[in-house]
């Protein structure tokens, strides 16, 4: 017994599930200090997971000591501890932000949250595709809970799209499962991708097709993406922090997993698939960005815009370059920023009492704390430098050079500038003169909400300065 | 055709009527129901394929159970957002007020 | 780490570190905040009088760092950088000094000069850069650190100039940031070298070469405001007058012509350059900028516009100098650097001391100001003299040293262009003159705000700066074959970048 309880794999996903169930039970007020408490002891055991993968590239765990293919197998590996430091490194600063931001919807925050990173973290530990499968449907549940904590009218409805583009984007995750256990008779990836040659059956083929449709679904990718500015755009601040910052970041995870593993011997062909699609959504979301009216709105966008800048790496897997460390480069540094840049939204939101753009006016003068946030968080989604947007834009650019992918230089370039109308449309605002009409008195604003967002802000700044242990943790990872 | 191939293209057709559902019904209800008629489908599929070879294999029945509860899950929340959206607004689809009454008269 | 690694790192700290002690600082901590700015400022000078020594001595000084793999920041404090570094650390006290005059009572002070110092912090790290990632990566941090300082007003007006700064510099650091990456597939690295990196590679395609060059003068073309990429220049002068300071003498412009030079000298190598055929296009660019930034100067009724288009031709003098193929034109081009930089303070420092101490904007209300305000119309007149190349003045040592060096080069149109250009300048200076000290005075002055003090004419703060750098205009001339003037380094640093004593 004691055996199993040692290793922080377990306790990542144990911790979150004992603070949901009990937060649940002793109401907002001691659960929260339960849950901030146990996402400080969740960072810890990332950390010290870390330590323990970077020197053996893979760490195992047979949950309850049982074999496969019953037993569950955790596996993590270099990916997946970045993901997980990424994540707990996110969570915390937003949970301590809601604690202090939300009113009402506390009761349901902590328990939610607690399931929600419980599933993100068991999704990033699991090595077998069913496990993957459950703890998709857990993120997606707990994640539509948490966007109706609100109560709001308009927060049902979009949480009711969600959840359905949810539910069918992990349908089809599913039936790509059957056809492969079908297929196979396993659902360990690891086994899979041994098994999977560069010669796929017709079934392994529609397996992978809507896997990967599920998938893209569930990310947002454009043009599955009209599910995601209501959800995200309408939710508490913190609770499209979390949604923007991880928890698409999850099913992207997946198809990363899926197409360096099972499926790399015959997809690479349909790479520019995804990419079109990823460029795309750089140049809509960016688009759509700029004419958002409300504030979160354009933060929203900015995400549809943003995970298109991941997909753009697939058609450069294979080609010499670090393609793989690109998107997750890219992929961390855009947690940090957005969940940053929510979060001074929600502030800036709170303390104007206007969700429209208009309402930043003024605000460098009166919450400079904030709108630093702000600003440093949209300078690493314009990819300017220093910044872990601004190292991941670079890589891919000279990555797609490298093998004469023009276009996705192109892409990455333009979409820099279209983040950059979008971001500095708000923050020129914000500068204006005191003497300006649109000047509203503030609602007070607690100095933890600012200074979580600063946090945030200032760490996706610095991963541009120091990326390189993020480079020595994916070194060993196939792909 | 074995029994096991016959339960997988049952699956799949219950699989597609499901999807087909969800993505054009406009009744929140129906979409709930159809999403259960698509897990039903996947379900099938699953125990269907991996029964190909007569004996009877536990793991794909593990899986089934597991895929239930989820599911179960699933659908009580659909509902529950489903008559949260019918108090607040009256309304039992996704659609804005104008257009729905357009579709019902 | 040793010294030598060290020591470049510290020069950019010490305007780093007060820049966020600045922000921390609470508005009305007023002497906290000067102390840390001034100690900033002094320890940093003191930091670059320790490089000079060295550098002189033949010291190398660098650092370098992985950012991520095939990433690297890279400085070095080589000649080249010491002469931009020690002319920005020395304007940014002078500055400094004047903003804590000018800025007394004004809202946001914190945000102020922490932007500042950070504008500084990037400038160092421009001038240091030892190669072109790193270079673009304070080229792109100067533009962020310079837009607070454009719209600090607040107005609608200061937020139109901000926006069109913005869109010409972002598109330029594009332009910029694409032809850094094409260049590095092509040639794997891109480190400043003496003598540049692409004589000694073969099997490049000339014409990517070309288009590359293009890519990144254009990039750095963009903050030097070479003509068609100038438009910003004017719009930001609605910014406060130590930003325009800021502006056209201590960081953009001179960040922007600081790339060309090394652009030019250490990635194409000046040979190289010259064997592309990529020079004489360079030269006739900046003609066109000298001549038409004069042209425009003449019809401009607001003073510090006039000033503005008077910059988009002086800096075009240095890409002038880096056109003209030949040792002497580069001198000239070098010291301009320096030459342009303490002149056009010089009437920018003057410029906002009519407008805060008379309410002075307007050329023609600036009638028998030399009267009222004898020691800042002095430092202007010097500033404009020098602008002219009238002798005696930092101003003639550039000129003559371009004009030897076009002749050299047999380009004898450059001193036509030359030429015309100082008659330019007098066109559009000598009206302004005339008015400062032979028109009589108006009746009453446009908004006098501080009051005649004795011969105290205005606050001392904002008096010492322009004095001490007019006394540097005239000094720069007449001790220029001193060892530490600005011509005796440029024609050093000549020496290494041609492997010829000038």
């Amino acid at each position: 017994m004691i055996e199993h309880l040692s290793t922080p794999l377990v306790w990542l996903i144990l911790l979150p599930l004992v603070w949901a169930t009990l937060a649940f039970c002793l109401g907002p007020g001691r659960g929260a200090l339960l849950g901030l408490s146990g996402l400080g002891l969740q960072l810890l055991c990332a950390i010290l997971l870390a330590v323990e993968v970077a020197p053996k590239q893979t760490v195992t765990h047979l949950v309850g000591g049982w074999q496969e293919p019953l037993g569950i197998l955790l596996v993590a590996d270099g990916l997946s501890v970045t993901m997980l430091l990424l994540t707990q490194a996110v969570s915390l600063p937003v949970a301590l932000y809601a604690y202090s931001y939300l009113k009402q919807g506390q009761h349901w925050f902590w328990p939610l949250t607690g399931f929600l990173l419980a599933g993100i973290n068991g999704l990033y530990l699991s090595g077998d595709l069913f496990n993957l499968y459950v703890t998709l449907e857990l993120i997606g549940l707990a994640a539509v809970g948490l966007v109706v904590t609100g109560g709001a009218a308009g927060q049902v409805t979009a949480a009711m799209r969600y959840l359905l583009a949810s539910l069918v984007g992990s349908g089809g995750f599913l039936l790509g499962v059957a056809l492969l256990y079908g297929c196979f008779g396993t659902v360990s990836i690891r086994l899979l991708t041994s098994l999977i040659g560069s010669q796929a059956p017709l079934a392994v083929w529609l397996a992978a097709a809507v896997m990967v449709a599920g998938l893209l679904l569930k990310t947002a990718l454009f043009p599955f993406h009209f599910w995601l500015p209501p959800a995200h755009g309408g939710a508490p601040a913190p609770i499209s922090a979390l949604l923007s910052a991880l928890v698409v970041k999850a099913s992207f995870y997946v198809l990363l997993r899926l197409w360096l593993g099972p499926f790399a011997g015959f997809v690479s062909p349909l790479a520019w698939l995804p990419a079109l699609l990823g460029s795309l959504a750089i140049l809509w979301g960016g688009c759509q960005a700029i004419r958002a009216e409300r504030l979160k709105m354009m933060v929203a966008y900015s995400t549809v815009a943003q995970l298109g800048y991941l997909v753009l790496i697939f058609p450069l897997f294979g080609t010499g370059s670090h393609a793989m460390q690109i998107g997750l480069l890219q992929a961390t540094a855009h947690g940090l920023a957005k969940a940053g840049m929510f979060l001074a939204a929600g502030t800036l939101v709170k303390a104007s009492g206007s969700e429209l753009i208009d309402g930043i006016a003024t605000m460098a003068g009166r919450l400079p704390v904030t709108l630093f946030a702000f600003g440093l968080s949209g300078v690493s989604l314009m990819g300017l430098p220093p910044s872990g947007g601004f190292l991941a834009k670079y890589m891919l650019i000279d990555a797609a050079l490298a093998v004469g992918h023009i276009w996705i230089a192109v892409i990455v370039v333009t979409g820099g500038l279209l983040a950059s109308i979008y971001v500095f449309r708000v923050l020129r605002l914000a500068f204006l003169g005191p003497g300006d009409e649109r000047q509203v008195a503030l609602q007070p604003v607690s100095a933890v909400m600012e200074w979580t967002a600063f946090m945030l802000a200032v760490s996706a700044i610095v991963l541009g300065l120091a990326a390189m242990p993020l480079f020595r943790l994916l070194e060993g990872v196939a792909g | 055709m074995s029994s096991g191939l016959l339960f997988a293209a049952v699956g799949c057709l219950l699989l597609v009527l499901g999807v087909g559902g969800v993505l054009l019904l406009d009744h929140l209800v129906r979409r709930i129901l159809a999403f259960n008629l698509m897990g039903s489908g996947i379900f099938l599929v699953l125990v269907g394929l991996a029964q190909r070879s007569g004996r009877i294999d536990p793991v794909p029945q593990a899986m089934v159970l597991t895929g239930i509860v989820v599911s179960v899950a699933a659908t009580a929340l659909a509902l529950a957002l489903a008559r949260r959206r019918y108090a607040d607004s009256g309304s039992t689809t996704l659609q804005d007020k104008a257009r729905r009454e357009d579709r019902h008269d | 780490m040793s010294y030598n690694e060290l020591l470049p790192l510290l020069v950019i700290a010490s305007s780093l570190l007060p820049g966020f002690i600045i922000f921390i600082l609470p508005e009305r901590q007023i002497v906290l905040r000067t102390m840390f700015n001034l100690l900033g400022a002094v320890t940093k000078l003191w930091l670059i009088g320790l490089l000079l020594v060295g550098v002189t001595a033949g010291e190398q000084y660098g650092f370098r760092y992985f950012l991520a793999p095939n990433m690297e920041l890279v400085f070095k404090a080589d000649a080249l950088a010491l002469l931009f570094v020690s002319l920005s650390a020395s304007l940014w006290l002078l500055t400094t000094l004047y903003a804590i005059g000018y800025l007394e009572h004004a809202p946001h002070r914190s945000r102020f000069f922490g932007f500042f110092s950070l504008c500084v912090t990037a400038t160092m790290g421009i001038a240091m850069a030892g190669n072109l990632l790193t270079f673009f990566i304070f080229y792109e941090l100067l533009t962020l650190a310079t837009f607070p300082l454009i719209v600090h007003r607040g107005t609608p007006q200061a937020m139109r100039g901000g926006t069109v700064y913005l869109a010409y510099t972002l598109f330029g650091g594009a332009l910029l940031l694409i032809g850094i990456v094409w260049l590095n597939q092509m040639t794997g690295q891109t480190e400043f070298t003496q003598g540049g990196i692409l004589a000694a590679t073969d099997g490049i395609s000339r014409t990517h070469l070309k288009l590359v060059f293009l890519l990144l003068i254009a990039g750095v073309g963009v903050k030097a405001a070479i003509v068609p990429l100038h438009g910003w220049l004017p719009q930001a002068m609605v910014a406060p007058a130590p930003v325009s300071a800021l502006l056209h003498a201590v960081a953009v412009v001179k960040a922007g012509a600081f790339g060309v030079v090394r652009i030019v000298y250490e990635i194409y190598g000046i040979e190289f350059a010259q064997s592309l055929g990529l020079l004489l296009p360079l030269a006739v660019a900046a003609a066109v900028t000298i001549l038409w930034g004069s042209l425009r100067a003449l019809s401009q009724g607001d003073l510090k516009r006039r000033l503005a288009f008077s910059t988009i031709s002086q800096v075009s003098y240095i890409v002038l100098g880096v056109g003209i193929f030949g040792t002497a034109g580069t001198v000239g081009g070098l010291v301009h650097l320096v030459h342009q930089g303490i002149m056009k303070i010089t009437l920018f420092f003057c410029a906002g001391n009519y407008a805060e101490t008379l309410g002075i904007h307007r050329v023609d209300e600036m009638d028998g100001a030399g009267r009222r305000m004898p020691v800042t119309s002095l430092a202007f007149s010097i500033g404009a003299l020098g602008m002219m190349g009238a002798p005696l003045t930092a101003g003639a040592v550039s000129k003559s040293w371009l004009k030897t060096g076009a002749l050299a080069a047999q380009m004898p149109w450059a001193i036509w262009v030359l030429s015309a250009s100082s008659l330019l300048n007098m066109a559009y200076f000598l009206p302004i003159l005339y008015r400062l000290w032979l028109k009589p005075l108006p009746a009453a002055w446009p908004h006098e705000e501080i009051p005649v003090n004795g011969v105290r004419e205005t606050h001392w703060l904002l008096l010492l700066p322009p004095l001490v750098t007019a006394v540097a205009t005239v000094a720069a001339s007449t001790f220029s074959d001193a060892w530490i003037s600005p011509l005796t380094f440029a024609r050093m640093i000549m020496g290494i970048e041609y492997h010829t004593p000038p």
